[in-house]
């Protein structure tokens, strides 16, 4: 087993293109969610905009990606319209209900045959990052200390990544600060008594939901630029409940909690990864028990257990106040 | 002129054999596939060919199956996308031809959820294409045995909202578990070796998985979902612990079950049996039958029967029903065992349908969310009249729009219904404050 | 229930009150002692005026209120028993509920279709009869929540705190004024939800009062309220009216309706009864029979059963509130 390039993994899996992803993600969701109390379950259908803003205006109808960033954008924007138009006036399970549908009827709709000539089918969209990687500031090289490290192209999509990240949260900070942050909080809470205080309680959800699927948007913005490619299931259910457990696993309702979860969750997913397949390599587990193709469902199993077990056990994230939920009214 | 209506009859047979592989791949989920039968028009009979070979090709594929006794052939592409389809002449037998010759390819494109059928025609024939009331006719058919199977998994679904107010998003799995679990007790090809164990008649496992079902509805109450209901866990908290349990699930029975399609033995390959211009397999026509009975035998239960009308007080008001000395824990227990019976049958019954992959559940689980809140939440009746809805709208929808968009179109419906009617169809206008 | 005839004298009494607080009911007094004591009669300043107010839920008529006005200034209790709709009147007035018919103005300004949020900045605010603290708020963003046209409410004024800072700090000063007022300056960094429920409903009608109302509207404000804090709650309510405020409230405690309102409102299925001075109403033979004949009666009719309802959720809901403070 080598442990070395074990921790290595690790590391990078930390700092890398899919912490970032999910950070960005679950930055979005927390606003939904950890503030709101917005169930949305399209978290993925957002991200999906972005990707396939920038693939299909770059790579189907050969313009400029600067201008696939705006229809991206727009695209997050009227999602949000959309969805919460007829939702956000009823209870709060409809939202999670008609989020997830919406999710999957864009997942289904780019992955069509009938719309391949725009959205690539089941392969989706390639080619579309030149403009990005033709302004790297990074000459060709490595970046790093000994074996841990990245080379040009993946680092200046991580430097970009976290810039965003840290704006994000800056962002957030500010807003959840402030007058109309304690507003979204108090909704959260009750939203009839907000109603009696004169509050619109219908446009501070909107204006939510459009902030949380635009700051979820950056993440596909960055998963699209940094895999230079998109296929349409990786924005299946799956990517939105991996952000949910992310933004559980650091504590919603804090603005730094959605990047120490992601970089908690891919750290983990990391090791036990790396490690089962260092094992079954190694033969120290039969692979008539786990195959390296199995390890793949193993993360997901994985997931989904501490999903539970953090929802039952600690709600509050593993660094959060349990004071704070034990007032949970819901 | 004989002669030309012995033609035309013959290939009439052979488009149903068509639409019958067609009526396979509606309800079909992931997994894609293409298949075909290979019979020879002779004499006003389908003879079939087995031993030919065909090829298909495409993005990742290179595969080559032959046919077996019935003439059916399978490959499984895996994935939607424009595969080229060759049949091997060579291989076919003596004194059988390809009507065309030259027509040895064919470029098939595959859509998500697809069992694409592919026919090479053999033989002398003529062409009849079927018409658009006929197809209607056979689409509505399939449609009403979709929506009773959803019906079947949704009003569990319905049930469990009802009376616990929980959102349970592992109720796909629960329909995934009852498909699976009888084709392993079916088969015998258990997860863990049971040495001399090398299964059972198909309705003596059904029966057994119908008693797991039951057994796995306790232990999801008992063990799970009541410890969380005692310790105060929130509704929302409940909702996504269900979707962390649905998530183990679902990789667990992938890992146990693998991620290929399979069917049960008992039920591949039947011939159709025609009812005016619909063809279904019998198996169709049983299932159809089971589910009609026994969502009316819920439906009584929960009208004539004690522990029905306790059911339905608690749904409608705990407190009060707890007051009146209605025991809500054990009528909870009761629905949740029910519901996943119901939820297993459905599952053995989709299985029939589409055959059984480790997603088939959690593939409907969108749809049993879109038929509950069409009946109105909390609703069981409801949830069985937005089930019918939802299957017939999804099947009959493929006349005019491509079957791979088929549930966007009910989903997208959905989306719809609840900005006119957000207490959907059959449900009531809710009391506020 | 006794039946005191003298209402006037009563009112006007022995209770040892400050001046001003006298000063403002009698002026109450005075202004109604001409209005006659049955349902519907014009009030001579009316604040609040309703027509043919009537809410269906399914077969049931839950409200069907012919004419009622209520008097600017006064105190003005809501009484009836159990599921006589006086909630749901509420819900409706406040703009919770829509109705199916009807029509109601709000110092001239007609109200129906009109959404909660802008009843509430009309100056027209309520509370809640479960009380809605904003639990994990503190004490005091709970108090600042309730001031209305604060400049950082808006998404991109509020990222710059240079532009609402001081209002804010304006607003947290009035705040502090009313917490210290309310006797909630102490729990001022506490989390509302770790408040005690009699403090709880403190803080709804303090944090109320930040929207700076006309009229507030009390939802059954004594309801779980130990009996040590009434007394203070009361002279809150009182005070309302010495600050110019109409008050209109939902109540079952009838000697605190007794010993506080102006005038009383009587519910029963749905319908205003009766109304008129505390006393008065309270010896009417309607009300008595409304109170008491309902519950004596064999048979449980439809109402009766949504009021059993009502009151098991309310026992629920307050269990499980309860749940949760201890926890």
């Amino acid at each position: 087993m080598n442990v070395e390039r074990i921790l290595i993994n690790a590391l990078e899996a930390g700092i890398g293109l899919e912490t970032v992803v999910f950070a960005l993600a679950a930055i979005g969701l927390n606003v939904h969610f950890g503030y709101t109390g917005l169930l949305n379950f399209g978290q993925s259908a957002f991200m999906a905009m972005a990707a396939y803003g920038i693939g299909t205006t770059v790579a189907t109808f050969d313009l400029p990606l600067w201008l696939g960033v705006i229809f991206g954008l727009l695209a997050a924007v009227l999602l949000a319209l959309l969805l919460g138009i007829p939702t956000l006036r009823l209870r709060a399970d409809y939202l999670a209900i008609v989020t997830i549908a919406a999710a999957e009827i864009v997942r289904l709709t780019v992955r069509s045959v009938t719309f391949e000539e725009t959205f690539g089918g089941s392969d989706g969209r390639q080619g579309f990052s030149n403009d990005f990687y033709s302004i790297n500031p990074y000459p060709e090289g490595f970046y790093g200390v000994g074996r841990f490290g990245f080379s040009e192209r993946p680092i200046w999509v991580l430097t970009v990544g976290w810039t965003l990240v840290a704006l994000s949260c800056l962002f957030v900070f500010l807003l959840m600060r402030s007058p109309w942050g304690r507003v979204l909080k108090a909704i959260r809470e009750d939203e009839d008594a907000v109603r009696s205080l004169g509050k619109n309680v219908y446009s501070y959800k909107m204006q939510s939901l459009v902030i949380g699927g635009v700051l979820g948007c950056l993440g596909g913005f960055i998963l699209a630029l940094g895999r230079s490619s998109i296929q349409p299931d990786i924005f299946g259910t799956e990517t939105t409940f991996f952000a949910y457990t992310v933004l559980i696993l650091g504590g919603a309702a804090r603005v730094a909690s959605p990047v120490v979860g992601a970089m908690i969750f891919w750290v983990v997913l990391s090791l036990t990864d790396n490690v089962l397949n260092e094992a079954i390599d190694a033969g120290y587990v039969s692979t008539s028990i786990i195959n390296n193709t199995q390890v793949g469902q193993f993360r997901f199993m994985l997931v989904g257990l501490s999903l539970m077990l953090l929802m039952i056990f600690r709600p509050q994230g593993i660094f959060g106040d349990r004071r704070e939920i034990a007032l949970d009214a819901r | 002129m004989r002669r030309r209506v012995a033609v035309a009859l013959a290939t009439m047979m052979s488009a149903l054999v068509c639409v019958l592989g067609l009526g396979a791949g509606v309800a079909h989920a992931e997994g894609e596939s293409i298949f075909g039968f290979l019979r020879n028009a002779k004499g006003g009979d389908l003879v079939p060919v087995e031993g030919a070979k065909i090829t298909v090709k495409g993005p990742g594929v290179n595969e080559t199956a032959t046919t077996d006794d019935t003439g059916r052939w399978t490959v499984e592409v895996g994935k939607p996308g424009t595969y080229t389809v060759t049949i091997d002449q060579k291989s076919l037998p003596k004194g059988v031809t390809l009507r065309n010759p030259d027509a040895d390819s064919l470029k098939v494109p595959v859509v998500e959820s697809q069992d694409k059928p592919v026919l090479f025609a053999l033989g002398k024939s003529t062409r009849v294409i079927q018409s658009k009331w006929a197809q209607a006719a056979q689409l509505s058919a399939e449609g009403l045995r979709f929506g009773l199977i959803i019906a079947l998994a949704a009003v569990g679904l319905s049930l469990i909202f009802g009376t616990t107010g929980l959102t349970n998003f592992s109720h796909g799995e629960l329909v995934t578990l009852g498909a699976i679990i009888a084709w392993w007790v079916s088969t015998g090809n258990l997860p863990l070796s049971l040495p001399g164990y090398g299964g059972v008649n198909f309705l003596v496992a059904a029966a057994i998985t119908l008693a797991i079902m039951g057994l796995i509805g306790w232990a999801n109450d008992a063990r799970l979902w009541g410890p969380l209901r005692r310790r105060g866990t929130g509704l929302i908290a409940a909702m996504i612990v269900s979707i962390g349990l649905s998530l183990l699930l679902r990789y667990l029975l992938l890992y146990l079950f693998s991620g290929s399609s399979r069917a049960y033995p008992a039920y591949r390959g039947q011939k159709g049996v025609d009812i005016g211009p619909i063809t279904l397999s019998p198996a169709d026509y049983i299932s159809m039958a089971i589910a009609i009975v026994v969502l009316m035998a819920v439906a009584y239960a929960l009208l004539r029967t004690r522990l029905g009308k306790a059911t339905r007080a608690v749904s409608d008001n705990p407190a009060l029903a707890s007051a009146s000395g209605i025991d809500v824990d054990g009528v909870i227990r009761t629905v949740w065992i029910a519901g996943s019976m119901l939820a297993g049958l459905a599952g053995i019954l989709l299985g029939i349908a589409q055959g059984i992959n480790f997603q088939i559940g959690f593939q409907i689980l969108l749809l049993m969310f879109a038929a509950v809140t069409l009946g109105g939440l909390g609703t069981a009746f409801g949830a069985l009249v937005g089930s019918i809805v939802v299957g017939m709208f999804v099947t009959v929808s493929t006349l005019v729009i491509p079957a791979e968009l088929k549930n966007v179109g009910a989903l997208g419906i959905l989306i719809i219904i609840l900005l006119v009617r957000p207490q959907g169809i059959l449900g009531r206008a809710e009391r506020v404050g | 229930m006794p039946a005191d005839q003298t209402p006037v004298d009563q009112r006007t009494g022995s209770t040892a009150e400050s001046g001003t607080r006298r000063g403002q009911r009698d002026a109450a007094a005075a202004a109604l002692a001409d209005v006659p004591t049955e349902p519907g009669a014009a009030k001579p300043d009316p604040i609040l005026v309703a027509d043919g107010v009537v809410r269906q839920f399914g077969g049931l008529t839950a409200v069907d209120v012919g004419h009622v006005e209520i008097q600017r200034g006064a105190i003005t209790a809501l009484i009836g028993p159990n599921g006589a709709g006086k909630t749901t009147f509420f819900n409706l007035l406040t703009g919770f509920d829509q109705p199916d018919h009807g029509t109601w103005s709000f110092d001239g300004k007609p109200l129906s279709g009109v959404a909660a949020h802008r009843v509430a900045r009309l100056g027209m605010v309520r509370t809640f009869q479960l009380t809605k603290a904003l639990s994990r708020l503190t004490v005091i963003e709970n108090m600042r929540l309730g001031a209305t046209g604060q400049r950082g409410e808006n998404v991109f004024r509020a990222l710059f705190g240079s532009i609402w800072r001081s209002q804010e700090n304006e607003i947290t000063e009035r705040a502090d004024d009313l917490l210290a007022r309310f006797q909630l300056d102490a729990k001022r960094e506490d989390f509302a939800g770790s408040l005690s429920g009699g403090q709880r409903k403190l803080l709804e009608m303090a944090r109320a009062l930040m929207v700076g109302p006309e009229m507030v509207m009390l939802d059954e404000p004594m309801a779980g309220v130990n009996p040590a804090l009434t007394q203070s709650l009361l002279g809150h309510v009182k005070d309302l009216r010495e600050d110019g405020m109409t008050v209109l409230f939902v109540e079952h405690d009838m000697d605190m309706v007794r010993d506080i309102s102006d005038w009383v409102i009587v519910m029963a299925q749905g319908k205003v009864i009766a109304e008129g001075p505390p006393d008065a109403v309270m010896g009417d033979q309607r009300v008595i029979d409304a109170y008491l004949g309902s519950h004596h009666d064999a048979a449980l009719t439809e109402e009766e059963e949504e009021a059993i309802i009502v009151e098991a959720e309310e026992a629920l809901a307050r269990e499980r509130a309860e749940k949760e403070e201890s926890s």
